[in-house]
């Protein structure tokens, strides 16, 4: 690590209603991996918008490379050296990866574009950071994985000094994630600061050297990653340490019966001959990597997606579901991973989605029975304890973890006694994700039955009775929680892959 | 590979389209006697330049995912402002021209403004405008029909640049060749300098443009100026096509020009599209328009047709995006 190329002190920053900044330090030396962590809503992106001059401070100083800087706009940012990778991909899918890498700054040849350039410019960008990546390609025809890789092409490419990495590896397959490991071991070699912002605690100990931990808009402490543990940091995260416990037993009655049976589901590519059964009060996980068909299975289940051949079972019928409609009249209620697109309405209140699904039950002749509305709303935000201050607020004043309780609230409204959850607890920080653990383990403890889709292994090992493993479309195992480990999801979950 | 790949997509969509205008072409041909005429041609020349020129011009807006509803109205508001600087006024033709087409650009950035940085819907600013240029079209003529000057008046000279009349008295559809240079000359501003990939990127994604530090604003005006400057050449080429001007009219003909360009491939949600295929799929709407009547279908056909071409080229579009998405 080198001397410290950028200094934030005492910022401070309001907005109506939110003190979102107050009084916080952060620094980055150069060649250094600085994570900086916290729960969603601690401030921690606030800090980095004021940093890249997406938001002005309202007081404090920043220090970079030993003056003082004030950024108006990400692009003075960018000029000094100073760049965000986002953690929304911030692509133009319609235009090429050269396009996209120098957009804001083409070169030209007289008042014409010169795309030849820029497709060689790109080209030895990449092979720089030993990337594979076509320039001449539409973005919007690459992965995730790829697309991400050319975001920090981007940044890199505007001889950025001090590189803010916005949960990175939140879209990333594993493979990918250890490509990103390895350019970002290569930028600090070359001596750049390097801000790396994420919720998973393996990646901060694999990659950074120091911490900094916010908490409710404050700064809480700096630590030396190798020096400190998980604990330390998830300790002042949170200020107590609560796991669930990881279970080592199903907890299913053995002569539990059998809620929802598919057999042989095809739906495209990614859906090919799916069969599973999902017992009484079982959280059934399905495991594997991103792309591996589970939310597309999820979806054509659902109705949302159509199905080319399969039967589905509920409670030993055959039902036929080709739309959202007939599933929810089936029972099944489906919770998306992307809430703000598919699960809320986020101009919306808590009691006005939470009978979303259920409406015609409250009505009063042609008008909403809005006391009956607010009440069973009510009802819902006490048991699933649900954090607003009333069930008028608007969803999209609500922390992530409980816009995640809305949508529960809003199945469990409509009596849906199969819920699939894809990707639960994605952006919800480390204590409302325990909540919402606990808050499943109780759903499923009452007999409802719960399809579990994540990402994570982690939540795999601690949440599921049973694990489905699927790879490529298919499945390619099932595993009760007492003999899984991780290396068996793993190999089952990468087995078609050469 | 890759290289050639890309522009084949486009080139395809083009290509399909022309095929279109050439099987209308030949059905017609076949199907009516009368069709198959000279001055057939000609008229539907004539109709087809200020529709082009519309049409071009709004594609800048229809690719930032907008729209402009305020060209038509537009169109007649600046050819009556100019007429009737010529008529009563007795301003000179070229400077008339001039104050149409600043008019043009002042309506043009007017709903830019609007709509890039005071952020009104594009459906409902330029709907405000449309109704503005109505209005002040009627005003600026006085509520009356106004004529630029007609061929053999003094003044009249810019009358031959859309249709030369040659001393054996042939007429010659000149302005086609002037529409599609500045057809050609707009592809490369879409394809290749700055504004047309910043009108792109803000279509496609204006979060991201944003983040890379473009002047958004500045870029999303510049499209609206760019339909407003285009509606106001479609005012000149509308005056020397046809005699007579009438206030209060206008409202529909952007509808034609917003009907060729998503024919010729400009996608209805923003984000891509093509100046050429705009071109093109215009004359699919004019031949539709200058050939139904041949065949005995009257103008109420004529527009009932083109609402289903148009629909059939929207679900075109929504069954390519749905592709992909799949992909």
């Amino acid at each position: 690590m080198g001397e410290v190329i950028l200094e934030m002190k005492k910022i401070d920053k309001s907005f109506p209603g939110v003190h979102a900044l107050n009084n916080v330090d952060f620094e980055v030396k150069r060649g250094e991996v600085h994570a900086l962590m916290g729960e969603n809503g601690a401030g921690k992106s606030t800090l980095m918008k004021v940093l890249t001059g997406i938001y002005t401070k309202d007081s404090g100083t920043i220090i970079y490379e030993g003056k003082e800087v004030e950024f108006n706009s990400t692009r003075e940012a960018q000029d000094a050296g100073i760049v965000i990778v986002h953690q929304e991909l911030n692509m133009v899918g319609h235009l090429t990866v050269a396009q996209n890498i120098f957009i804001g700054r083409e070169f030209k040849k007289g008042i014409r574009i010169d795309d030849k350039k820029m497709n060689e410019e790109a080209k030895k960008l990449f092979d720089r950071l030993n990337i594979d990546i076509d320039p001449t390609m539409t973005m919007s025809d690459l992965t995730v994985g790829k697309q991400q890789m050319c975001e920090i092409a981007k940044a890199i490419s505007h001889d950025a000094k001090v590189i803010v990495f916005d949960e990175p590896s939140a879209a990333l397959t594993e493979a990918e994630i250890e490509d990103l490991f390895k350019i970002i071991k290569d930028l600090r070699e070359q001596q750049m600061g390097i801000v790396y912002i994420s919720h998973r605690m393996d990646e901060i100990k694999v990659i950074t050297d120091r911490v900094t931990v916010m908490r409710d808009g404050c700064y809480v402490g700096t630590l030396i990653t190798e020096e400190s543990t998980k604990d330390d940091i998830v300790n002042m995260m949170v200020g107590r340490v609560i796991y669930e416990e990881p279970k080592t037993k199903s907890q299913v009655a053995a002569d539990a019966p059998v809620v929802l049976k598919v057999e042989h589901l095809n739906a495209g590519r990614m859906v090919q001959d799916i069969s599973f059964e999902l017992h009484k009060g079982e959280i059934l996980g399905f495991s594997g990597l991103m792309g591996a068909g589970r939310t597309e299975t999820a979806r054509a289940i659902f109705g949302a997606d159509p199905k080319e051949s399969g039967d589905i079972y509920v409670n030993g019928q055959l039902v036929t579901i080709n739309s959202p409609e007939d599933a929810v009249r089936a029972g099944i209620g489906y919770l998306s991973e992307d809430r703000k697109r598919f699960g809320i309405v986020v101009q919306k209140t808590v009691a006005e989605n939470t009978t979303m699904a259920d409406l015609p039950n409250y009505m009063k002749g042609l008008f909403i029975d809005r006391k009956k509305e607010r009440d069973v709303a009510r009802k819902f935000v006490d048991s699933l304890a649900t954090k607003t201050p009333s069930v008028d607020q608007m969803v999209i004043n609500l922390s992530g973890g409980n816009q995640q309780k809305v949508v529960i609230a809003k199945w469990l409204c409509k009596n849906c006694d199969i819920l699939i959850f894809d990707e639960p607890t994605r952006g919800i920080d480390v204590g409302a994700k325990n909540e919402i653990y606990k808050l499943m383990n109780k759903l499923a403890s009452e007999g409802k039955s719960i399809i579990m889709i994540s990402s994570e292994m982690t939540e795999i090992l601690r949440m599921s009775d049973r694990i489905v493993v699927m790879c490529e479309g298919r499945k390619t195992g099932e595993l009760t929680i007492e003999e899984t480990t991780q290396e068996k999801i793993m190999n089952l979950a990468t087995r078609d892959i050469n | 590979m890759e290289k050639k790949k890309v522009p084949a997509k486009i080139f395809k969509q083009e290509v399909i389209v022309f095929l279109v205008v050439i099987a209308l072409l030949i059905f017609f041909c076949v199907a009516s006697q009368d069709f198959r005429k000279y001055t057939t041609i000609l008229t539907i020349m004539d109709y087809s330049y200020y529709i082009v020129l519309m049409a071009i011009g709004v594609a800048f807006p229809l690719i930032t995912g907008g729209v402009d509803l305020s060209i038509g109205t537009g169109l007649v508001c600046y050819s009556l402002a100019g007429g009737y600087l010529i008529m009563f006024k007795g301003w000179p033709t070229g400077l008339a021209m001039i104050v149409s087409i600043l008019f043009g650009l002042a309506i043009g950035t007017l709903n830019g403004i609007l709509i890039g940085v005071m952020d009104l819907p594009p459906f409902l600013g330029t709907l405000c405008t449309c109704m503005i240029t109505r209005g002040l079209g009627s005003i600026c003529s006085k509520n009356t029909g106004i004529s630029w000057p007609t061929t053999g008046q003094p003044g009249s000279w810019f009358r031959s640049i859309f249709k030369y009349e040659t001393a054996g008295g042939t007429k010659i559809p000149l302005g086609f060749i002037w529409v599609l240079l500045l057809a050609v000359i707009m592809h490369f501003v879409l394809n290749h300098t700055k504004i047309g990939r910043y009108t792109i990127a803000i279509g496609s994604n204006k979060e991201a443009a944003i983040l890379s530090g473009i002047n958004v604003k500045f870029y999303h005006i510049m499209a609206y100026t760019i339909s407003g400057l285009f509606a106001a050449l479609a005012s000149i080429a509308y005056s020397a096509v046809f005699k007579t001007v009438l206030p209060g009219t206008g409202a529909g003909f952007e509808l034609e020009a917003i009907g060729g360009a998503i024919i010729g491939g400009v996608s209805a949600t923003g984000g891509a599209g093509s100046i050429i295929g705009t071109f093109i799929g215009v004359f699919v709407i004019c031949l539709l328009k200058t050939g139904l009547p041949f065949i005995g279908l009257q103008a109420n056909w004529q527009q009932i047709v083109t609402g289903l071409v148009l629909i059939g080229s929207v679900m075109v579009d929504i069954i390519k995006k749905r592709r992909e998405a799949k992909k």
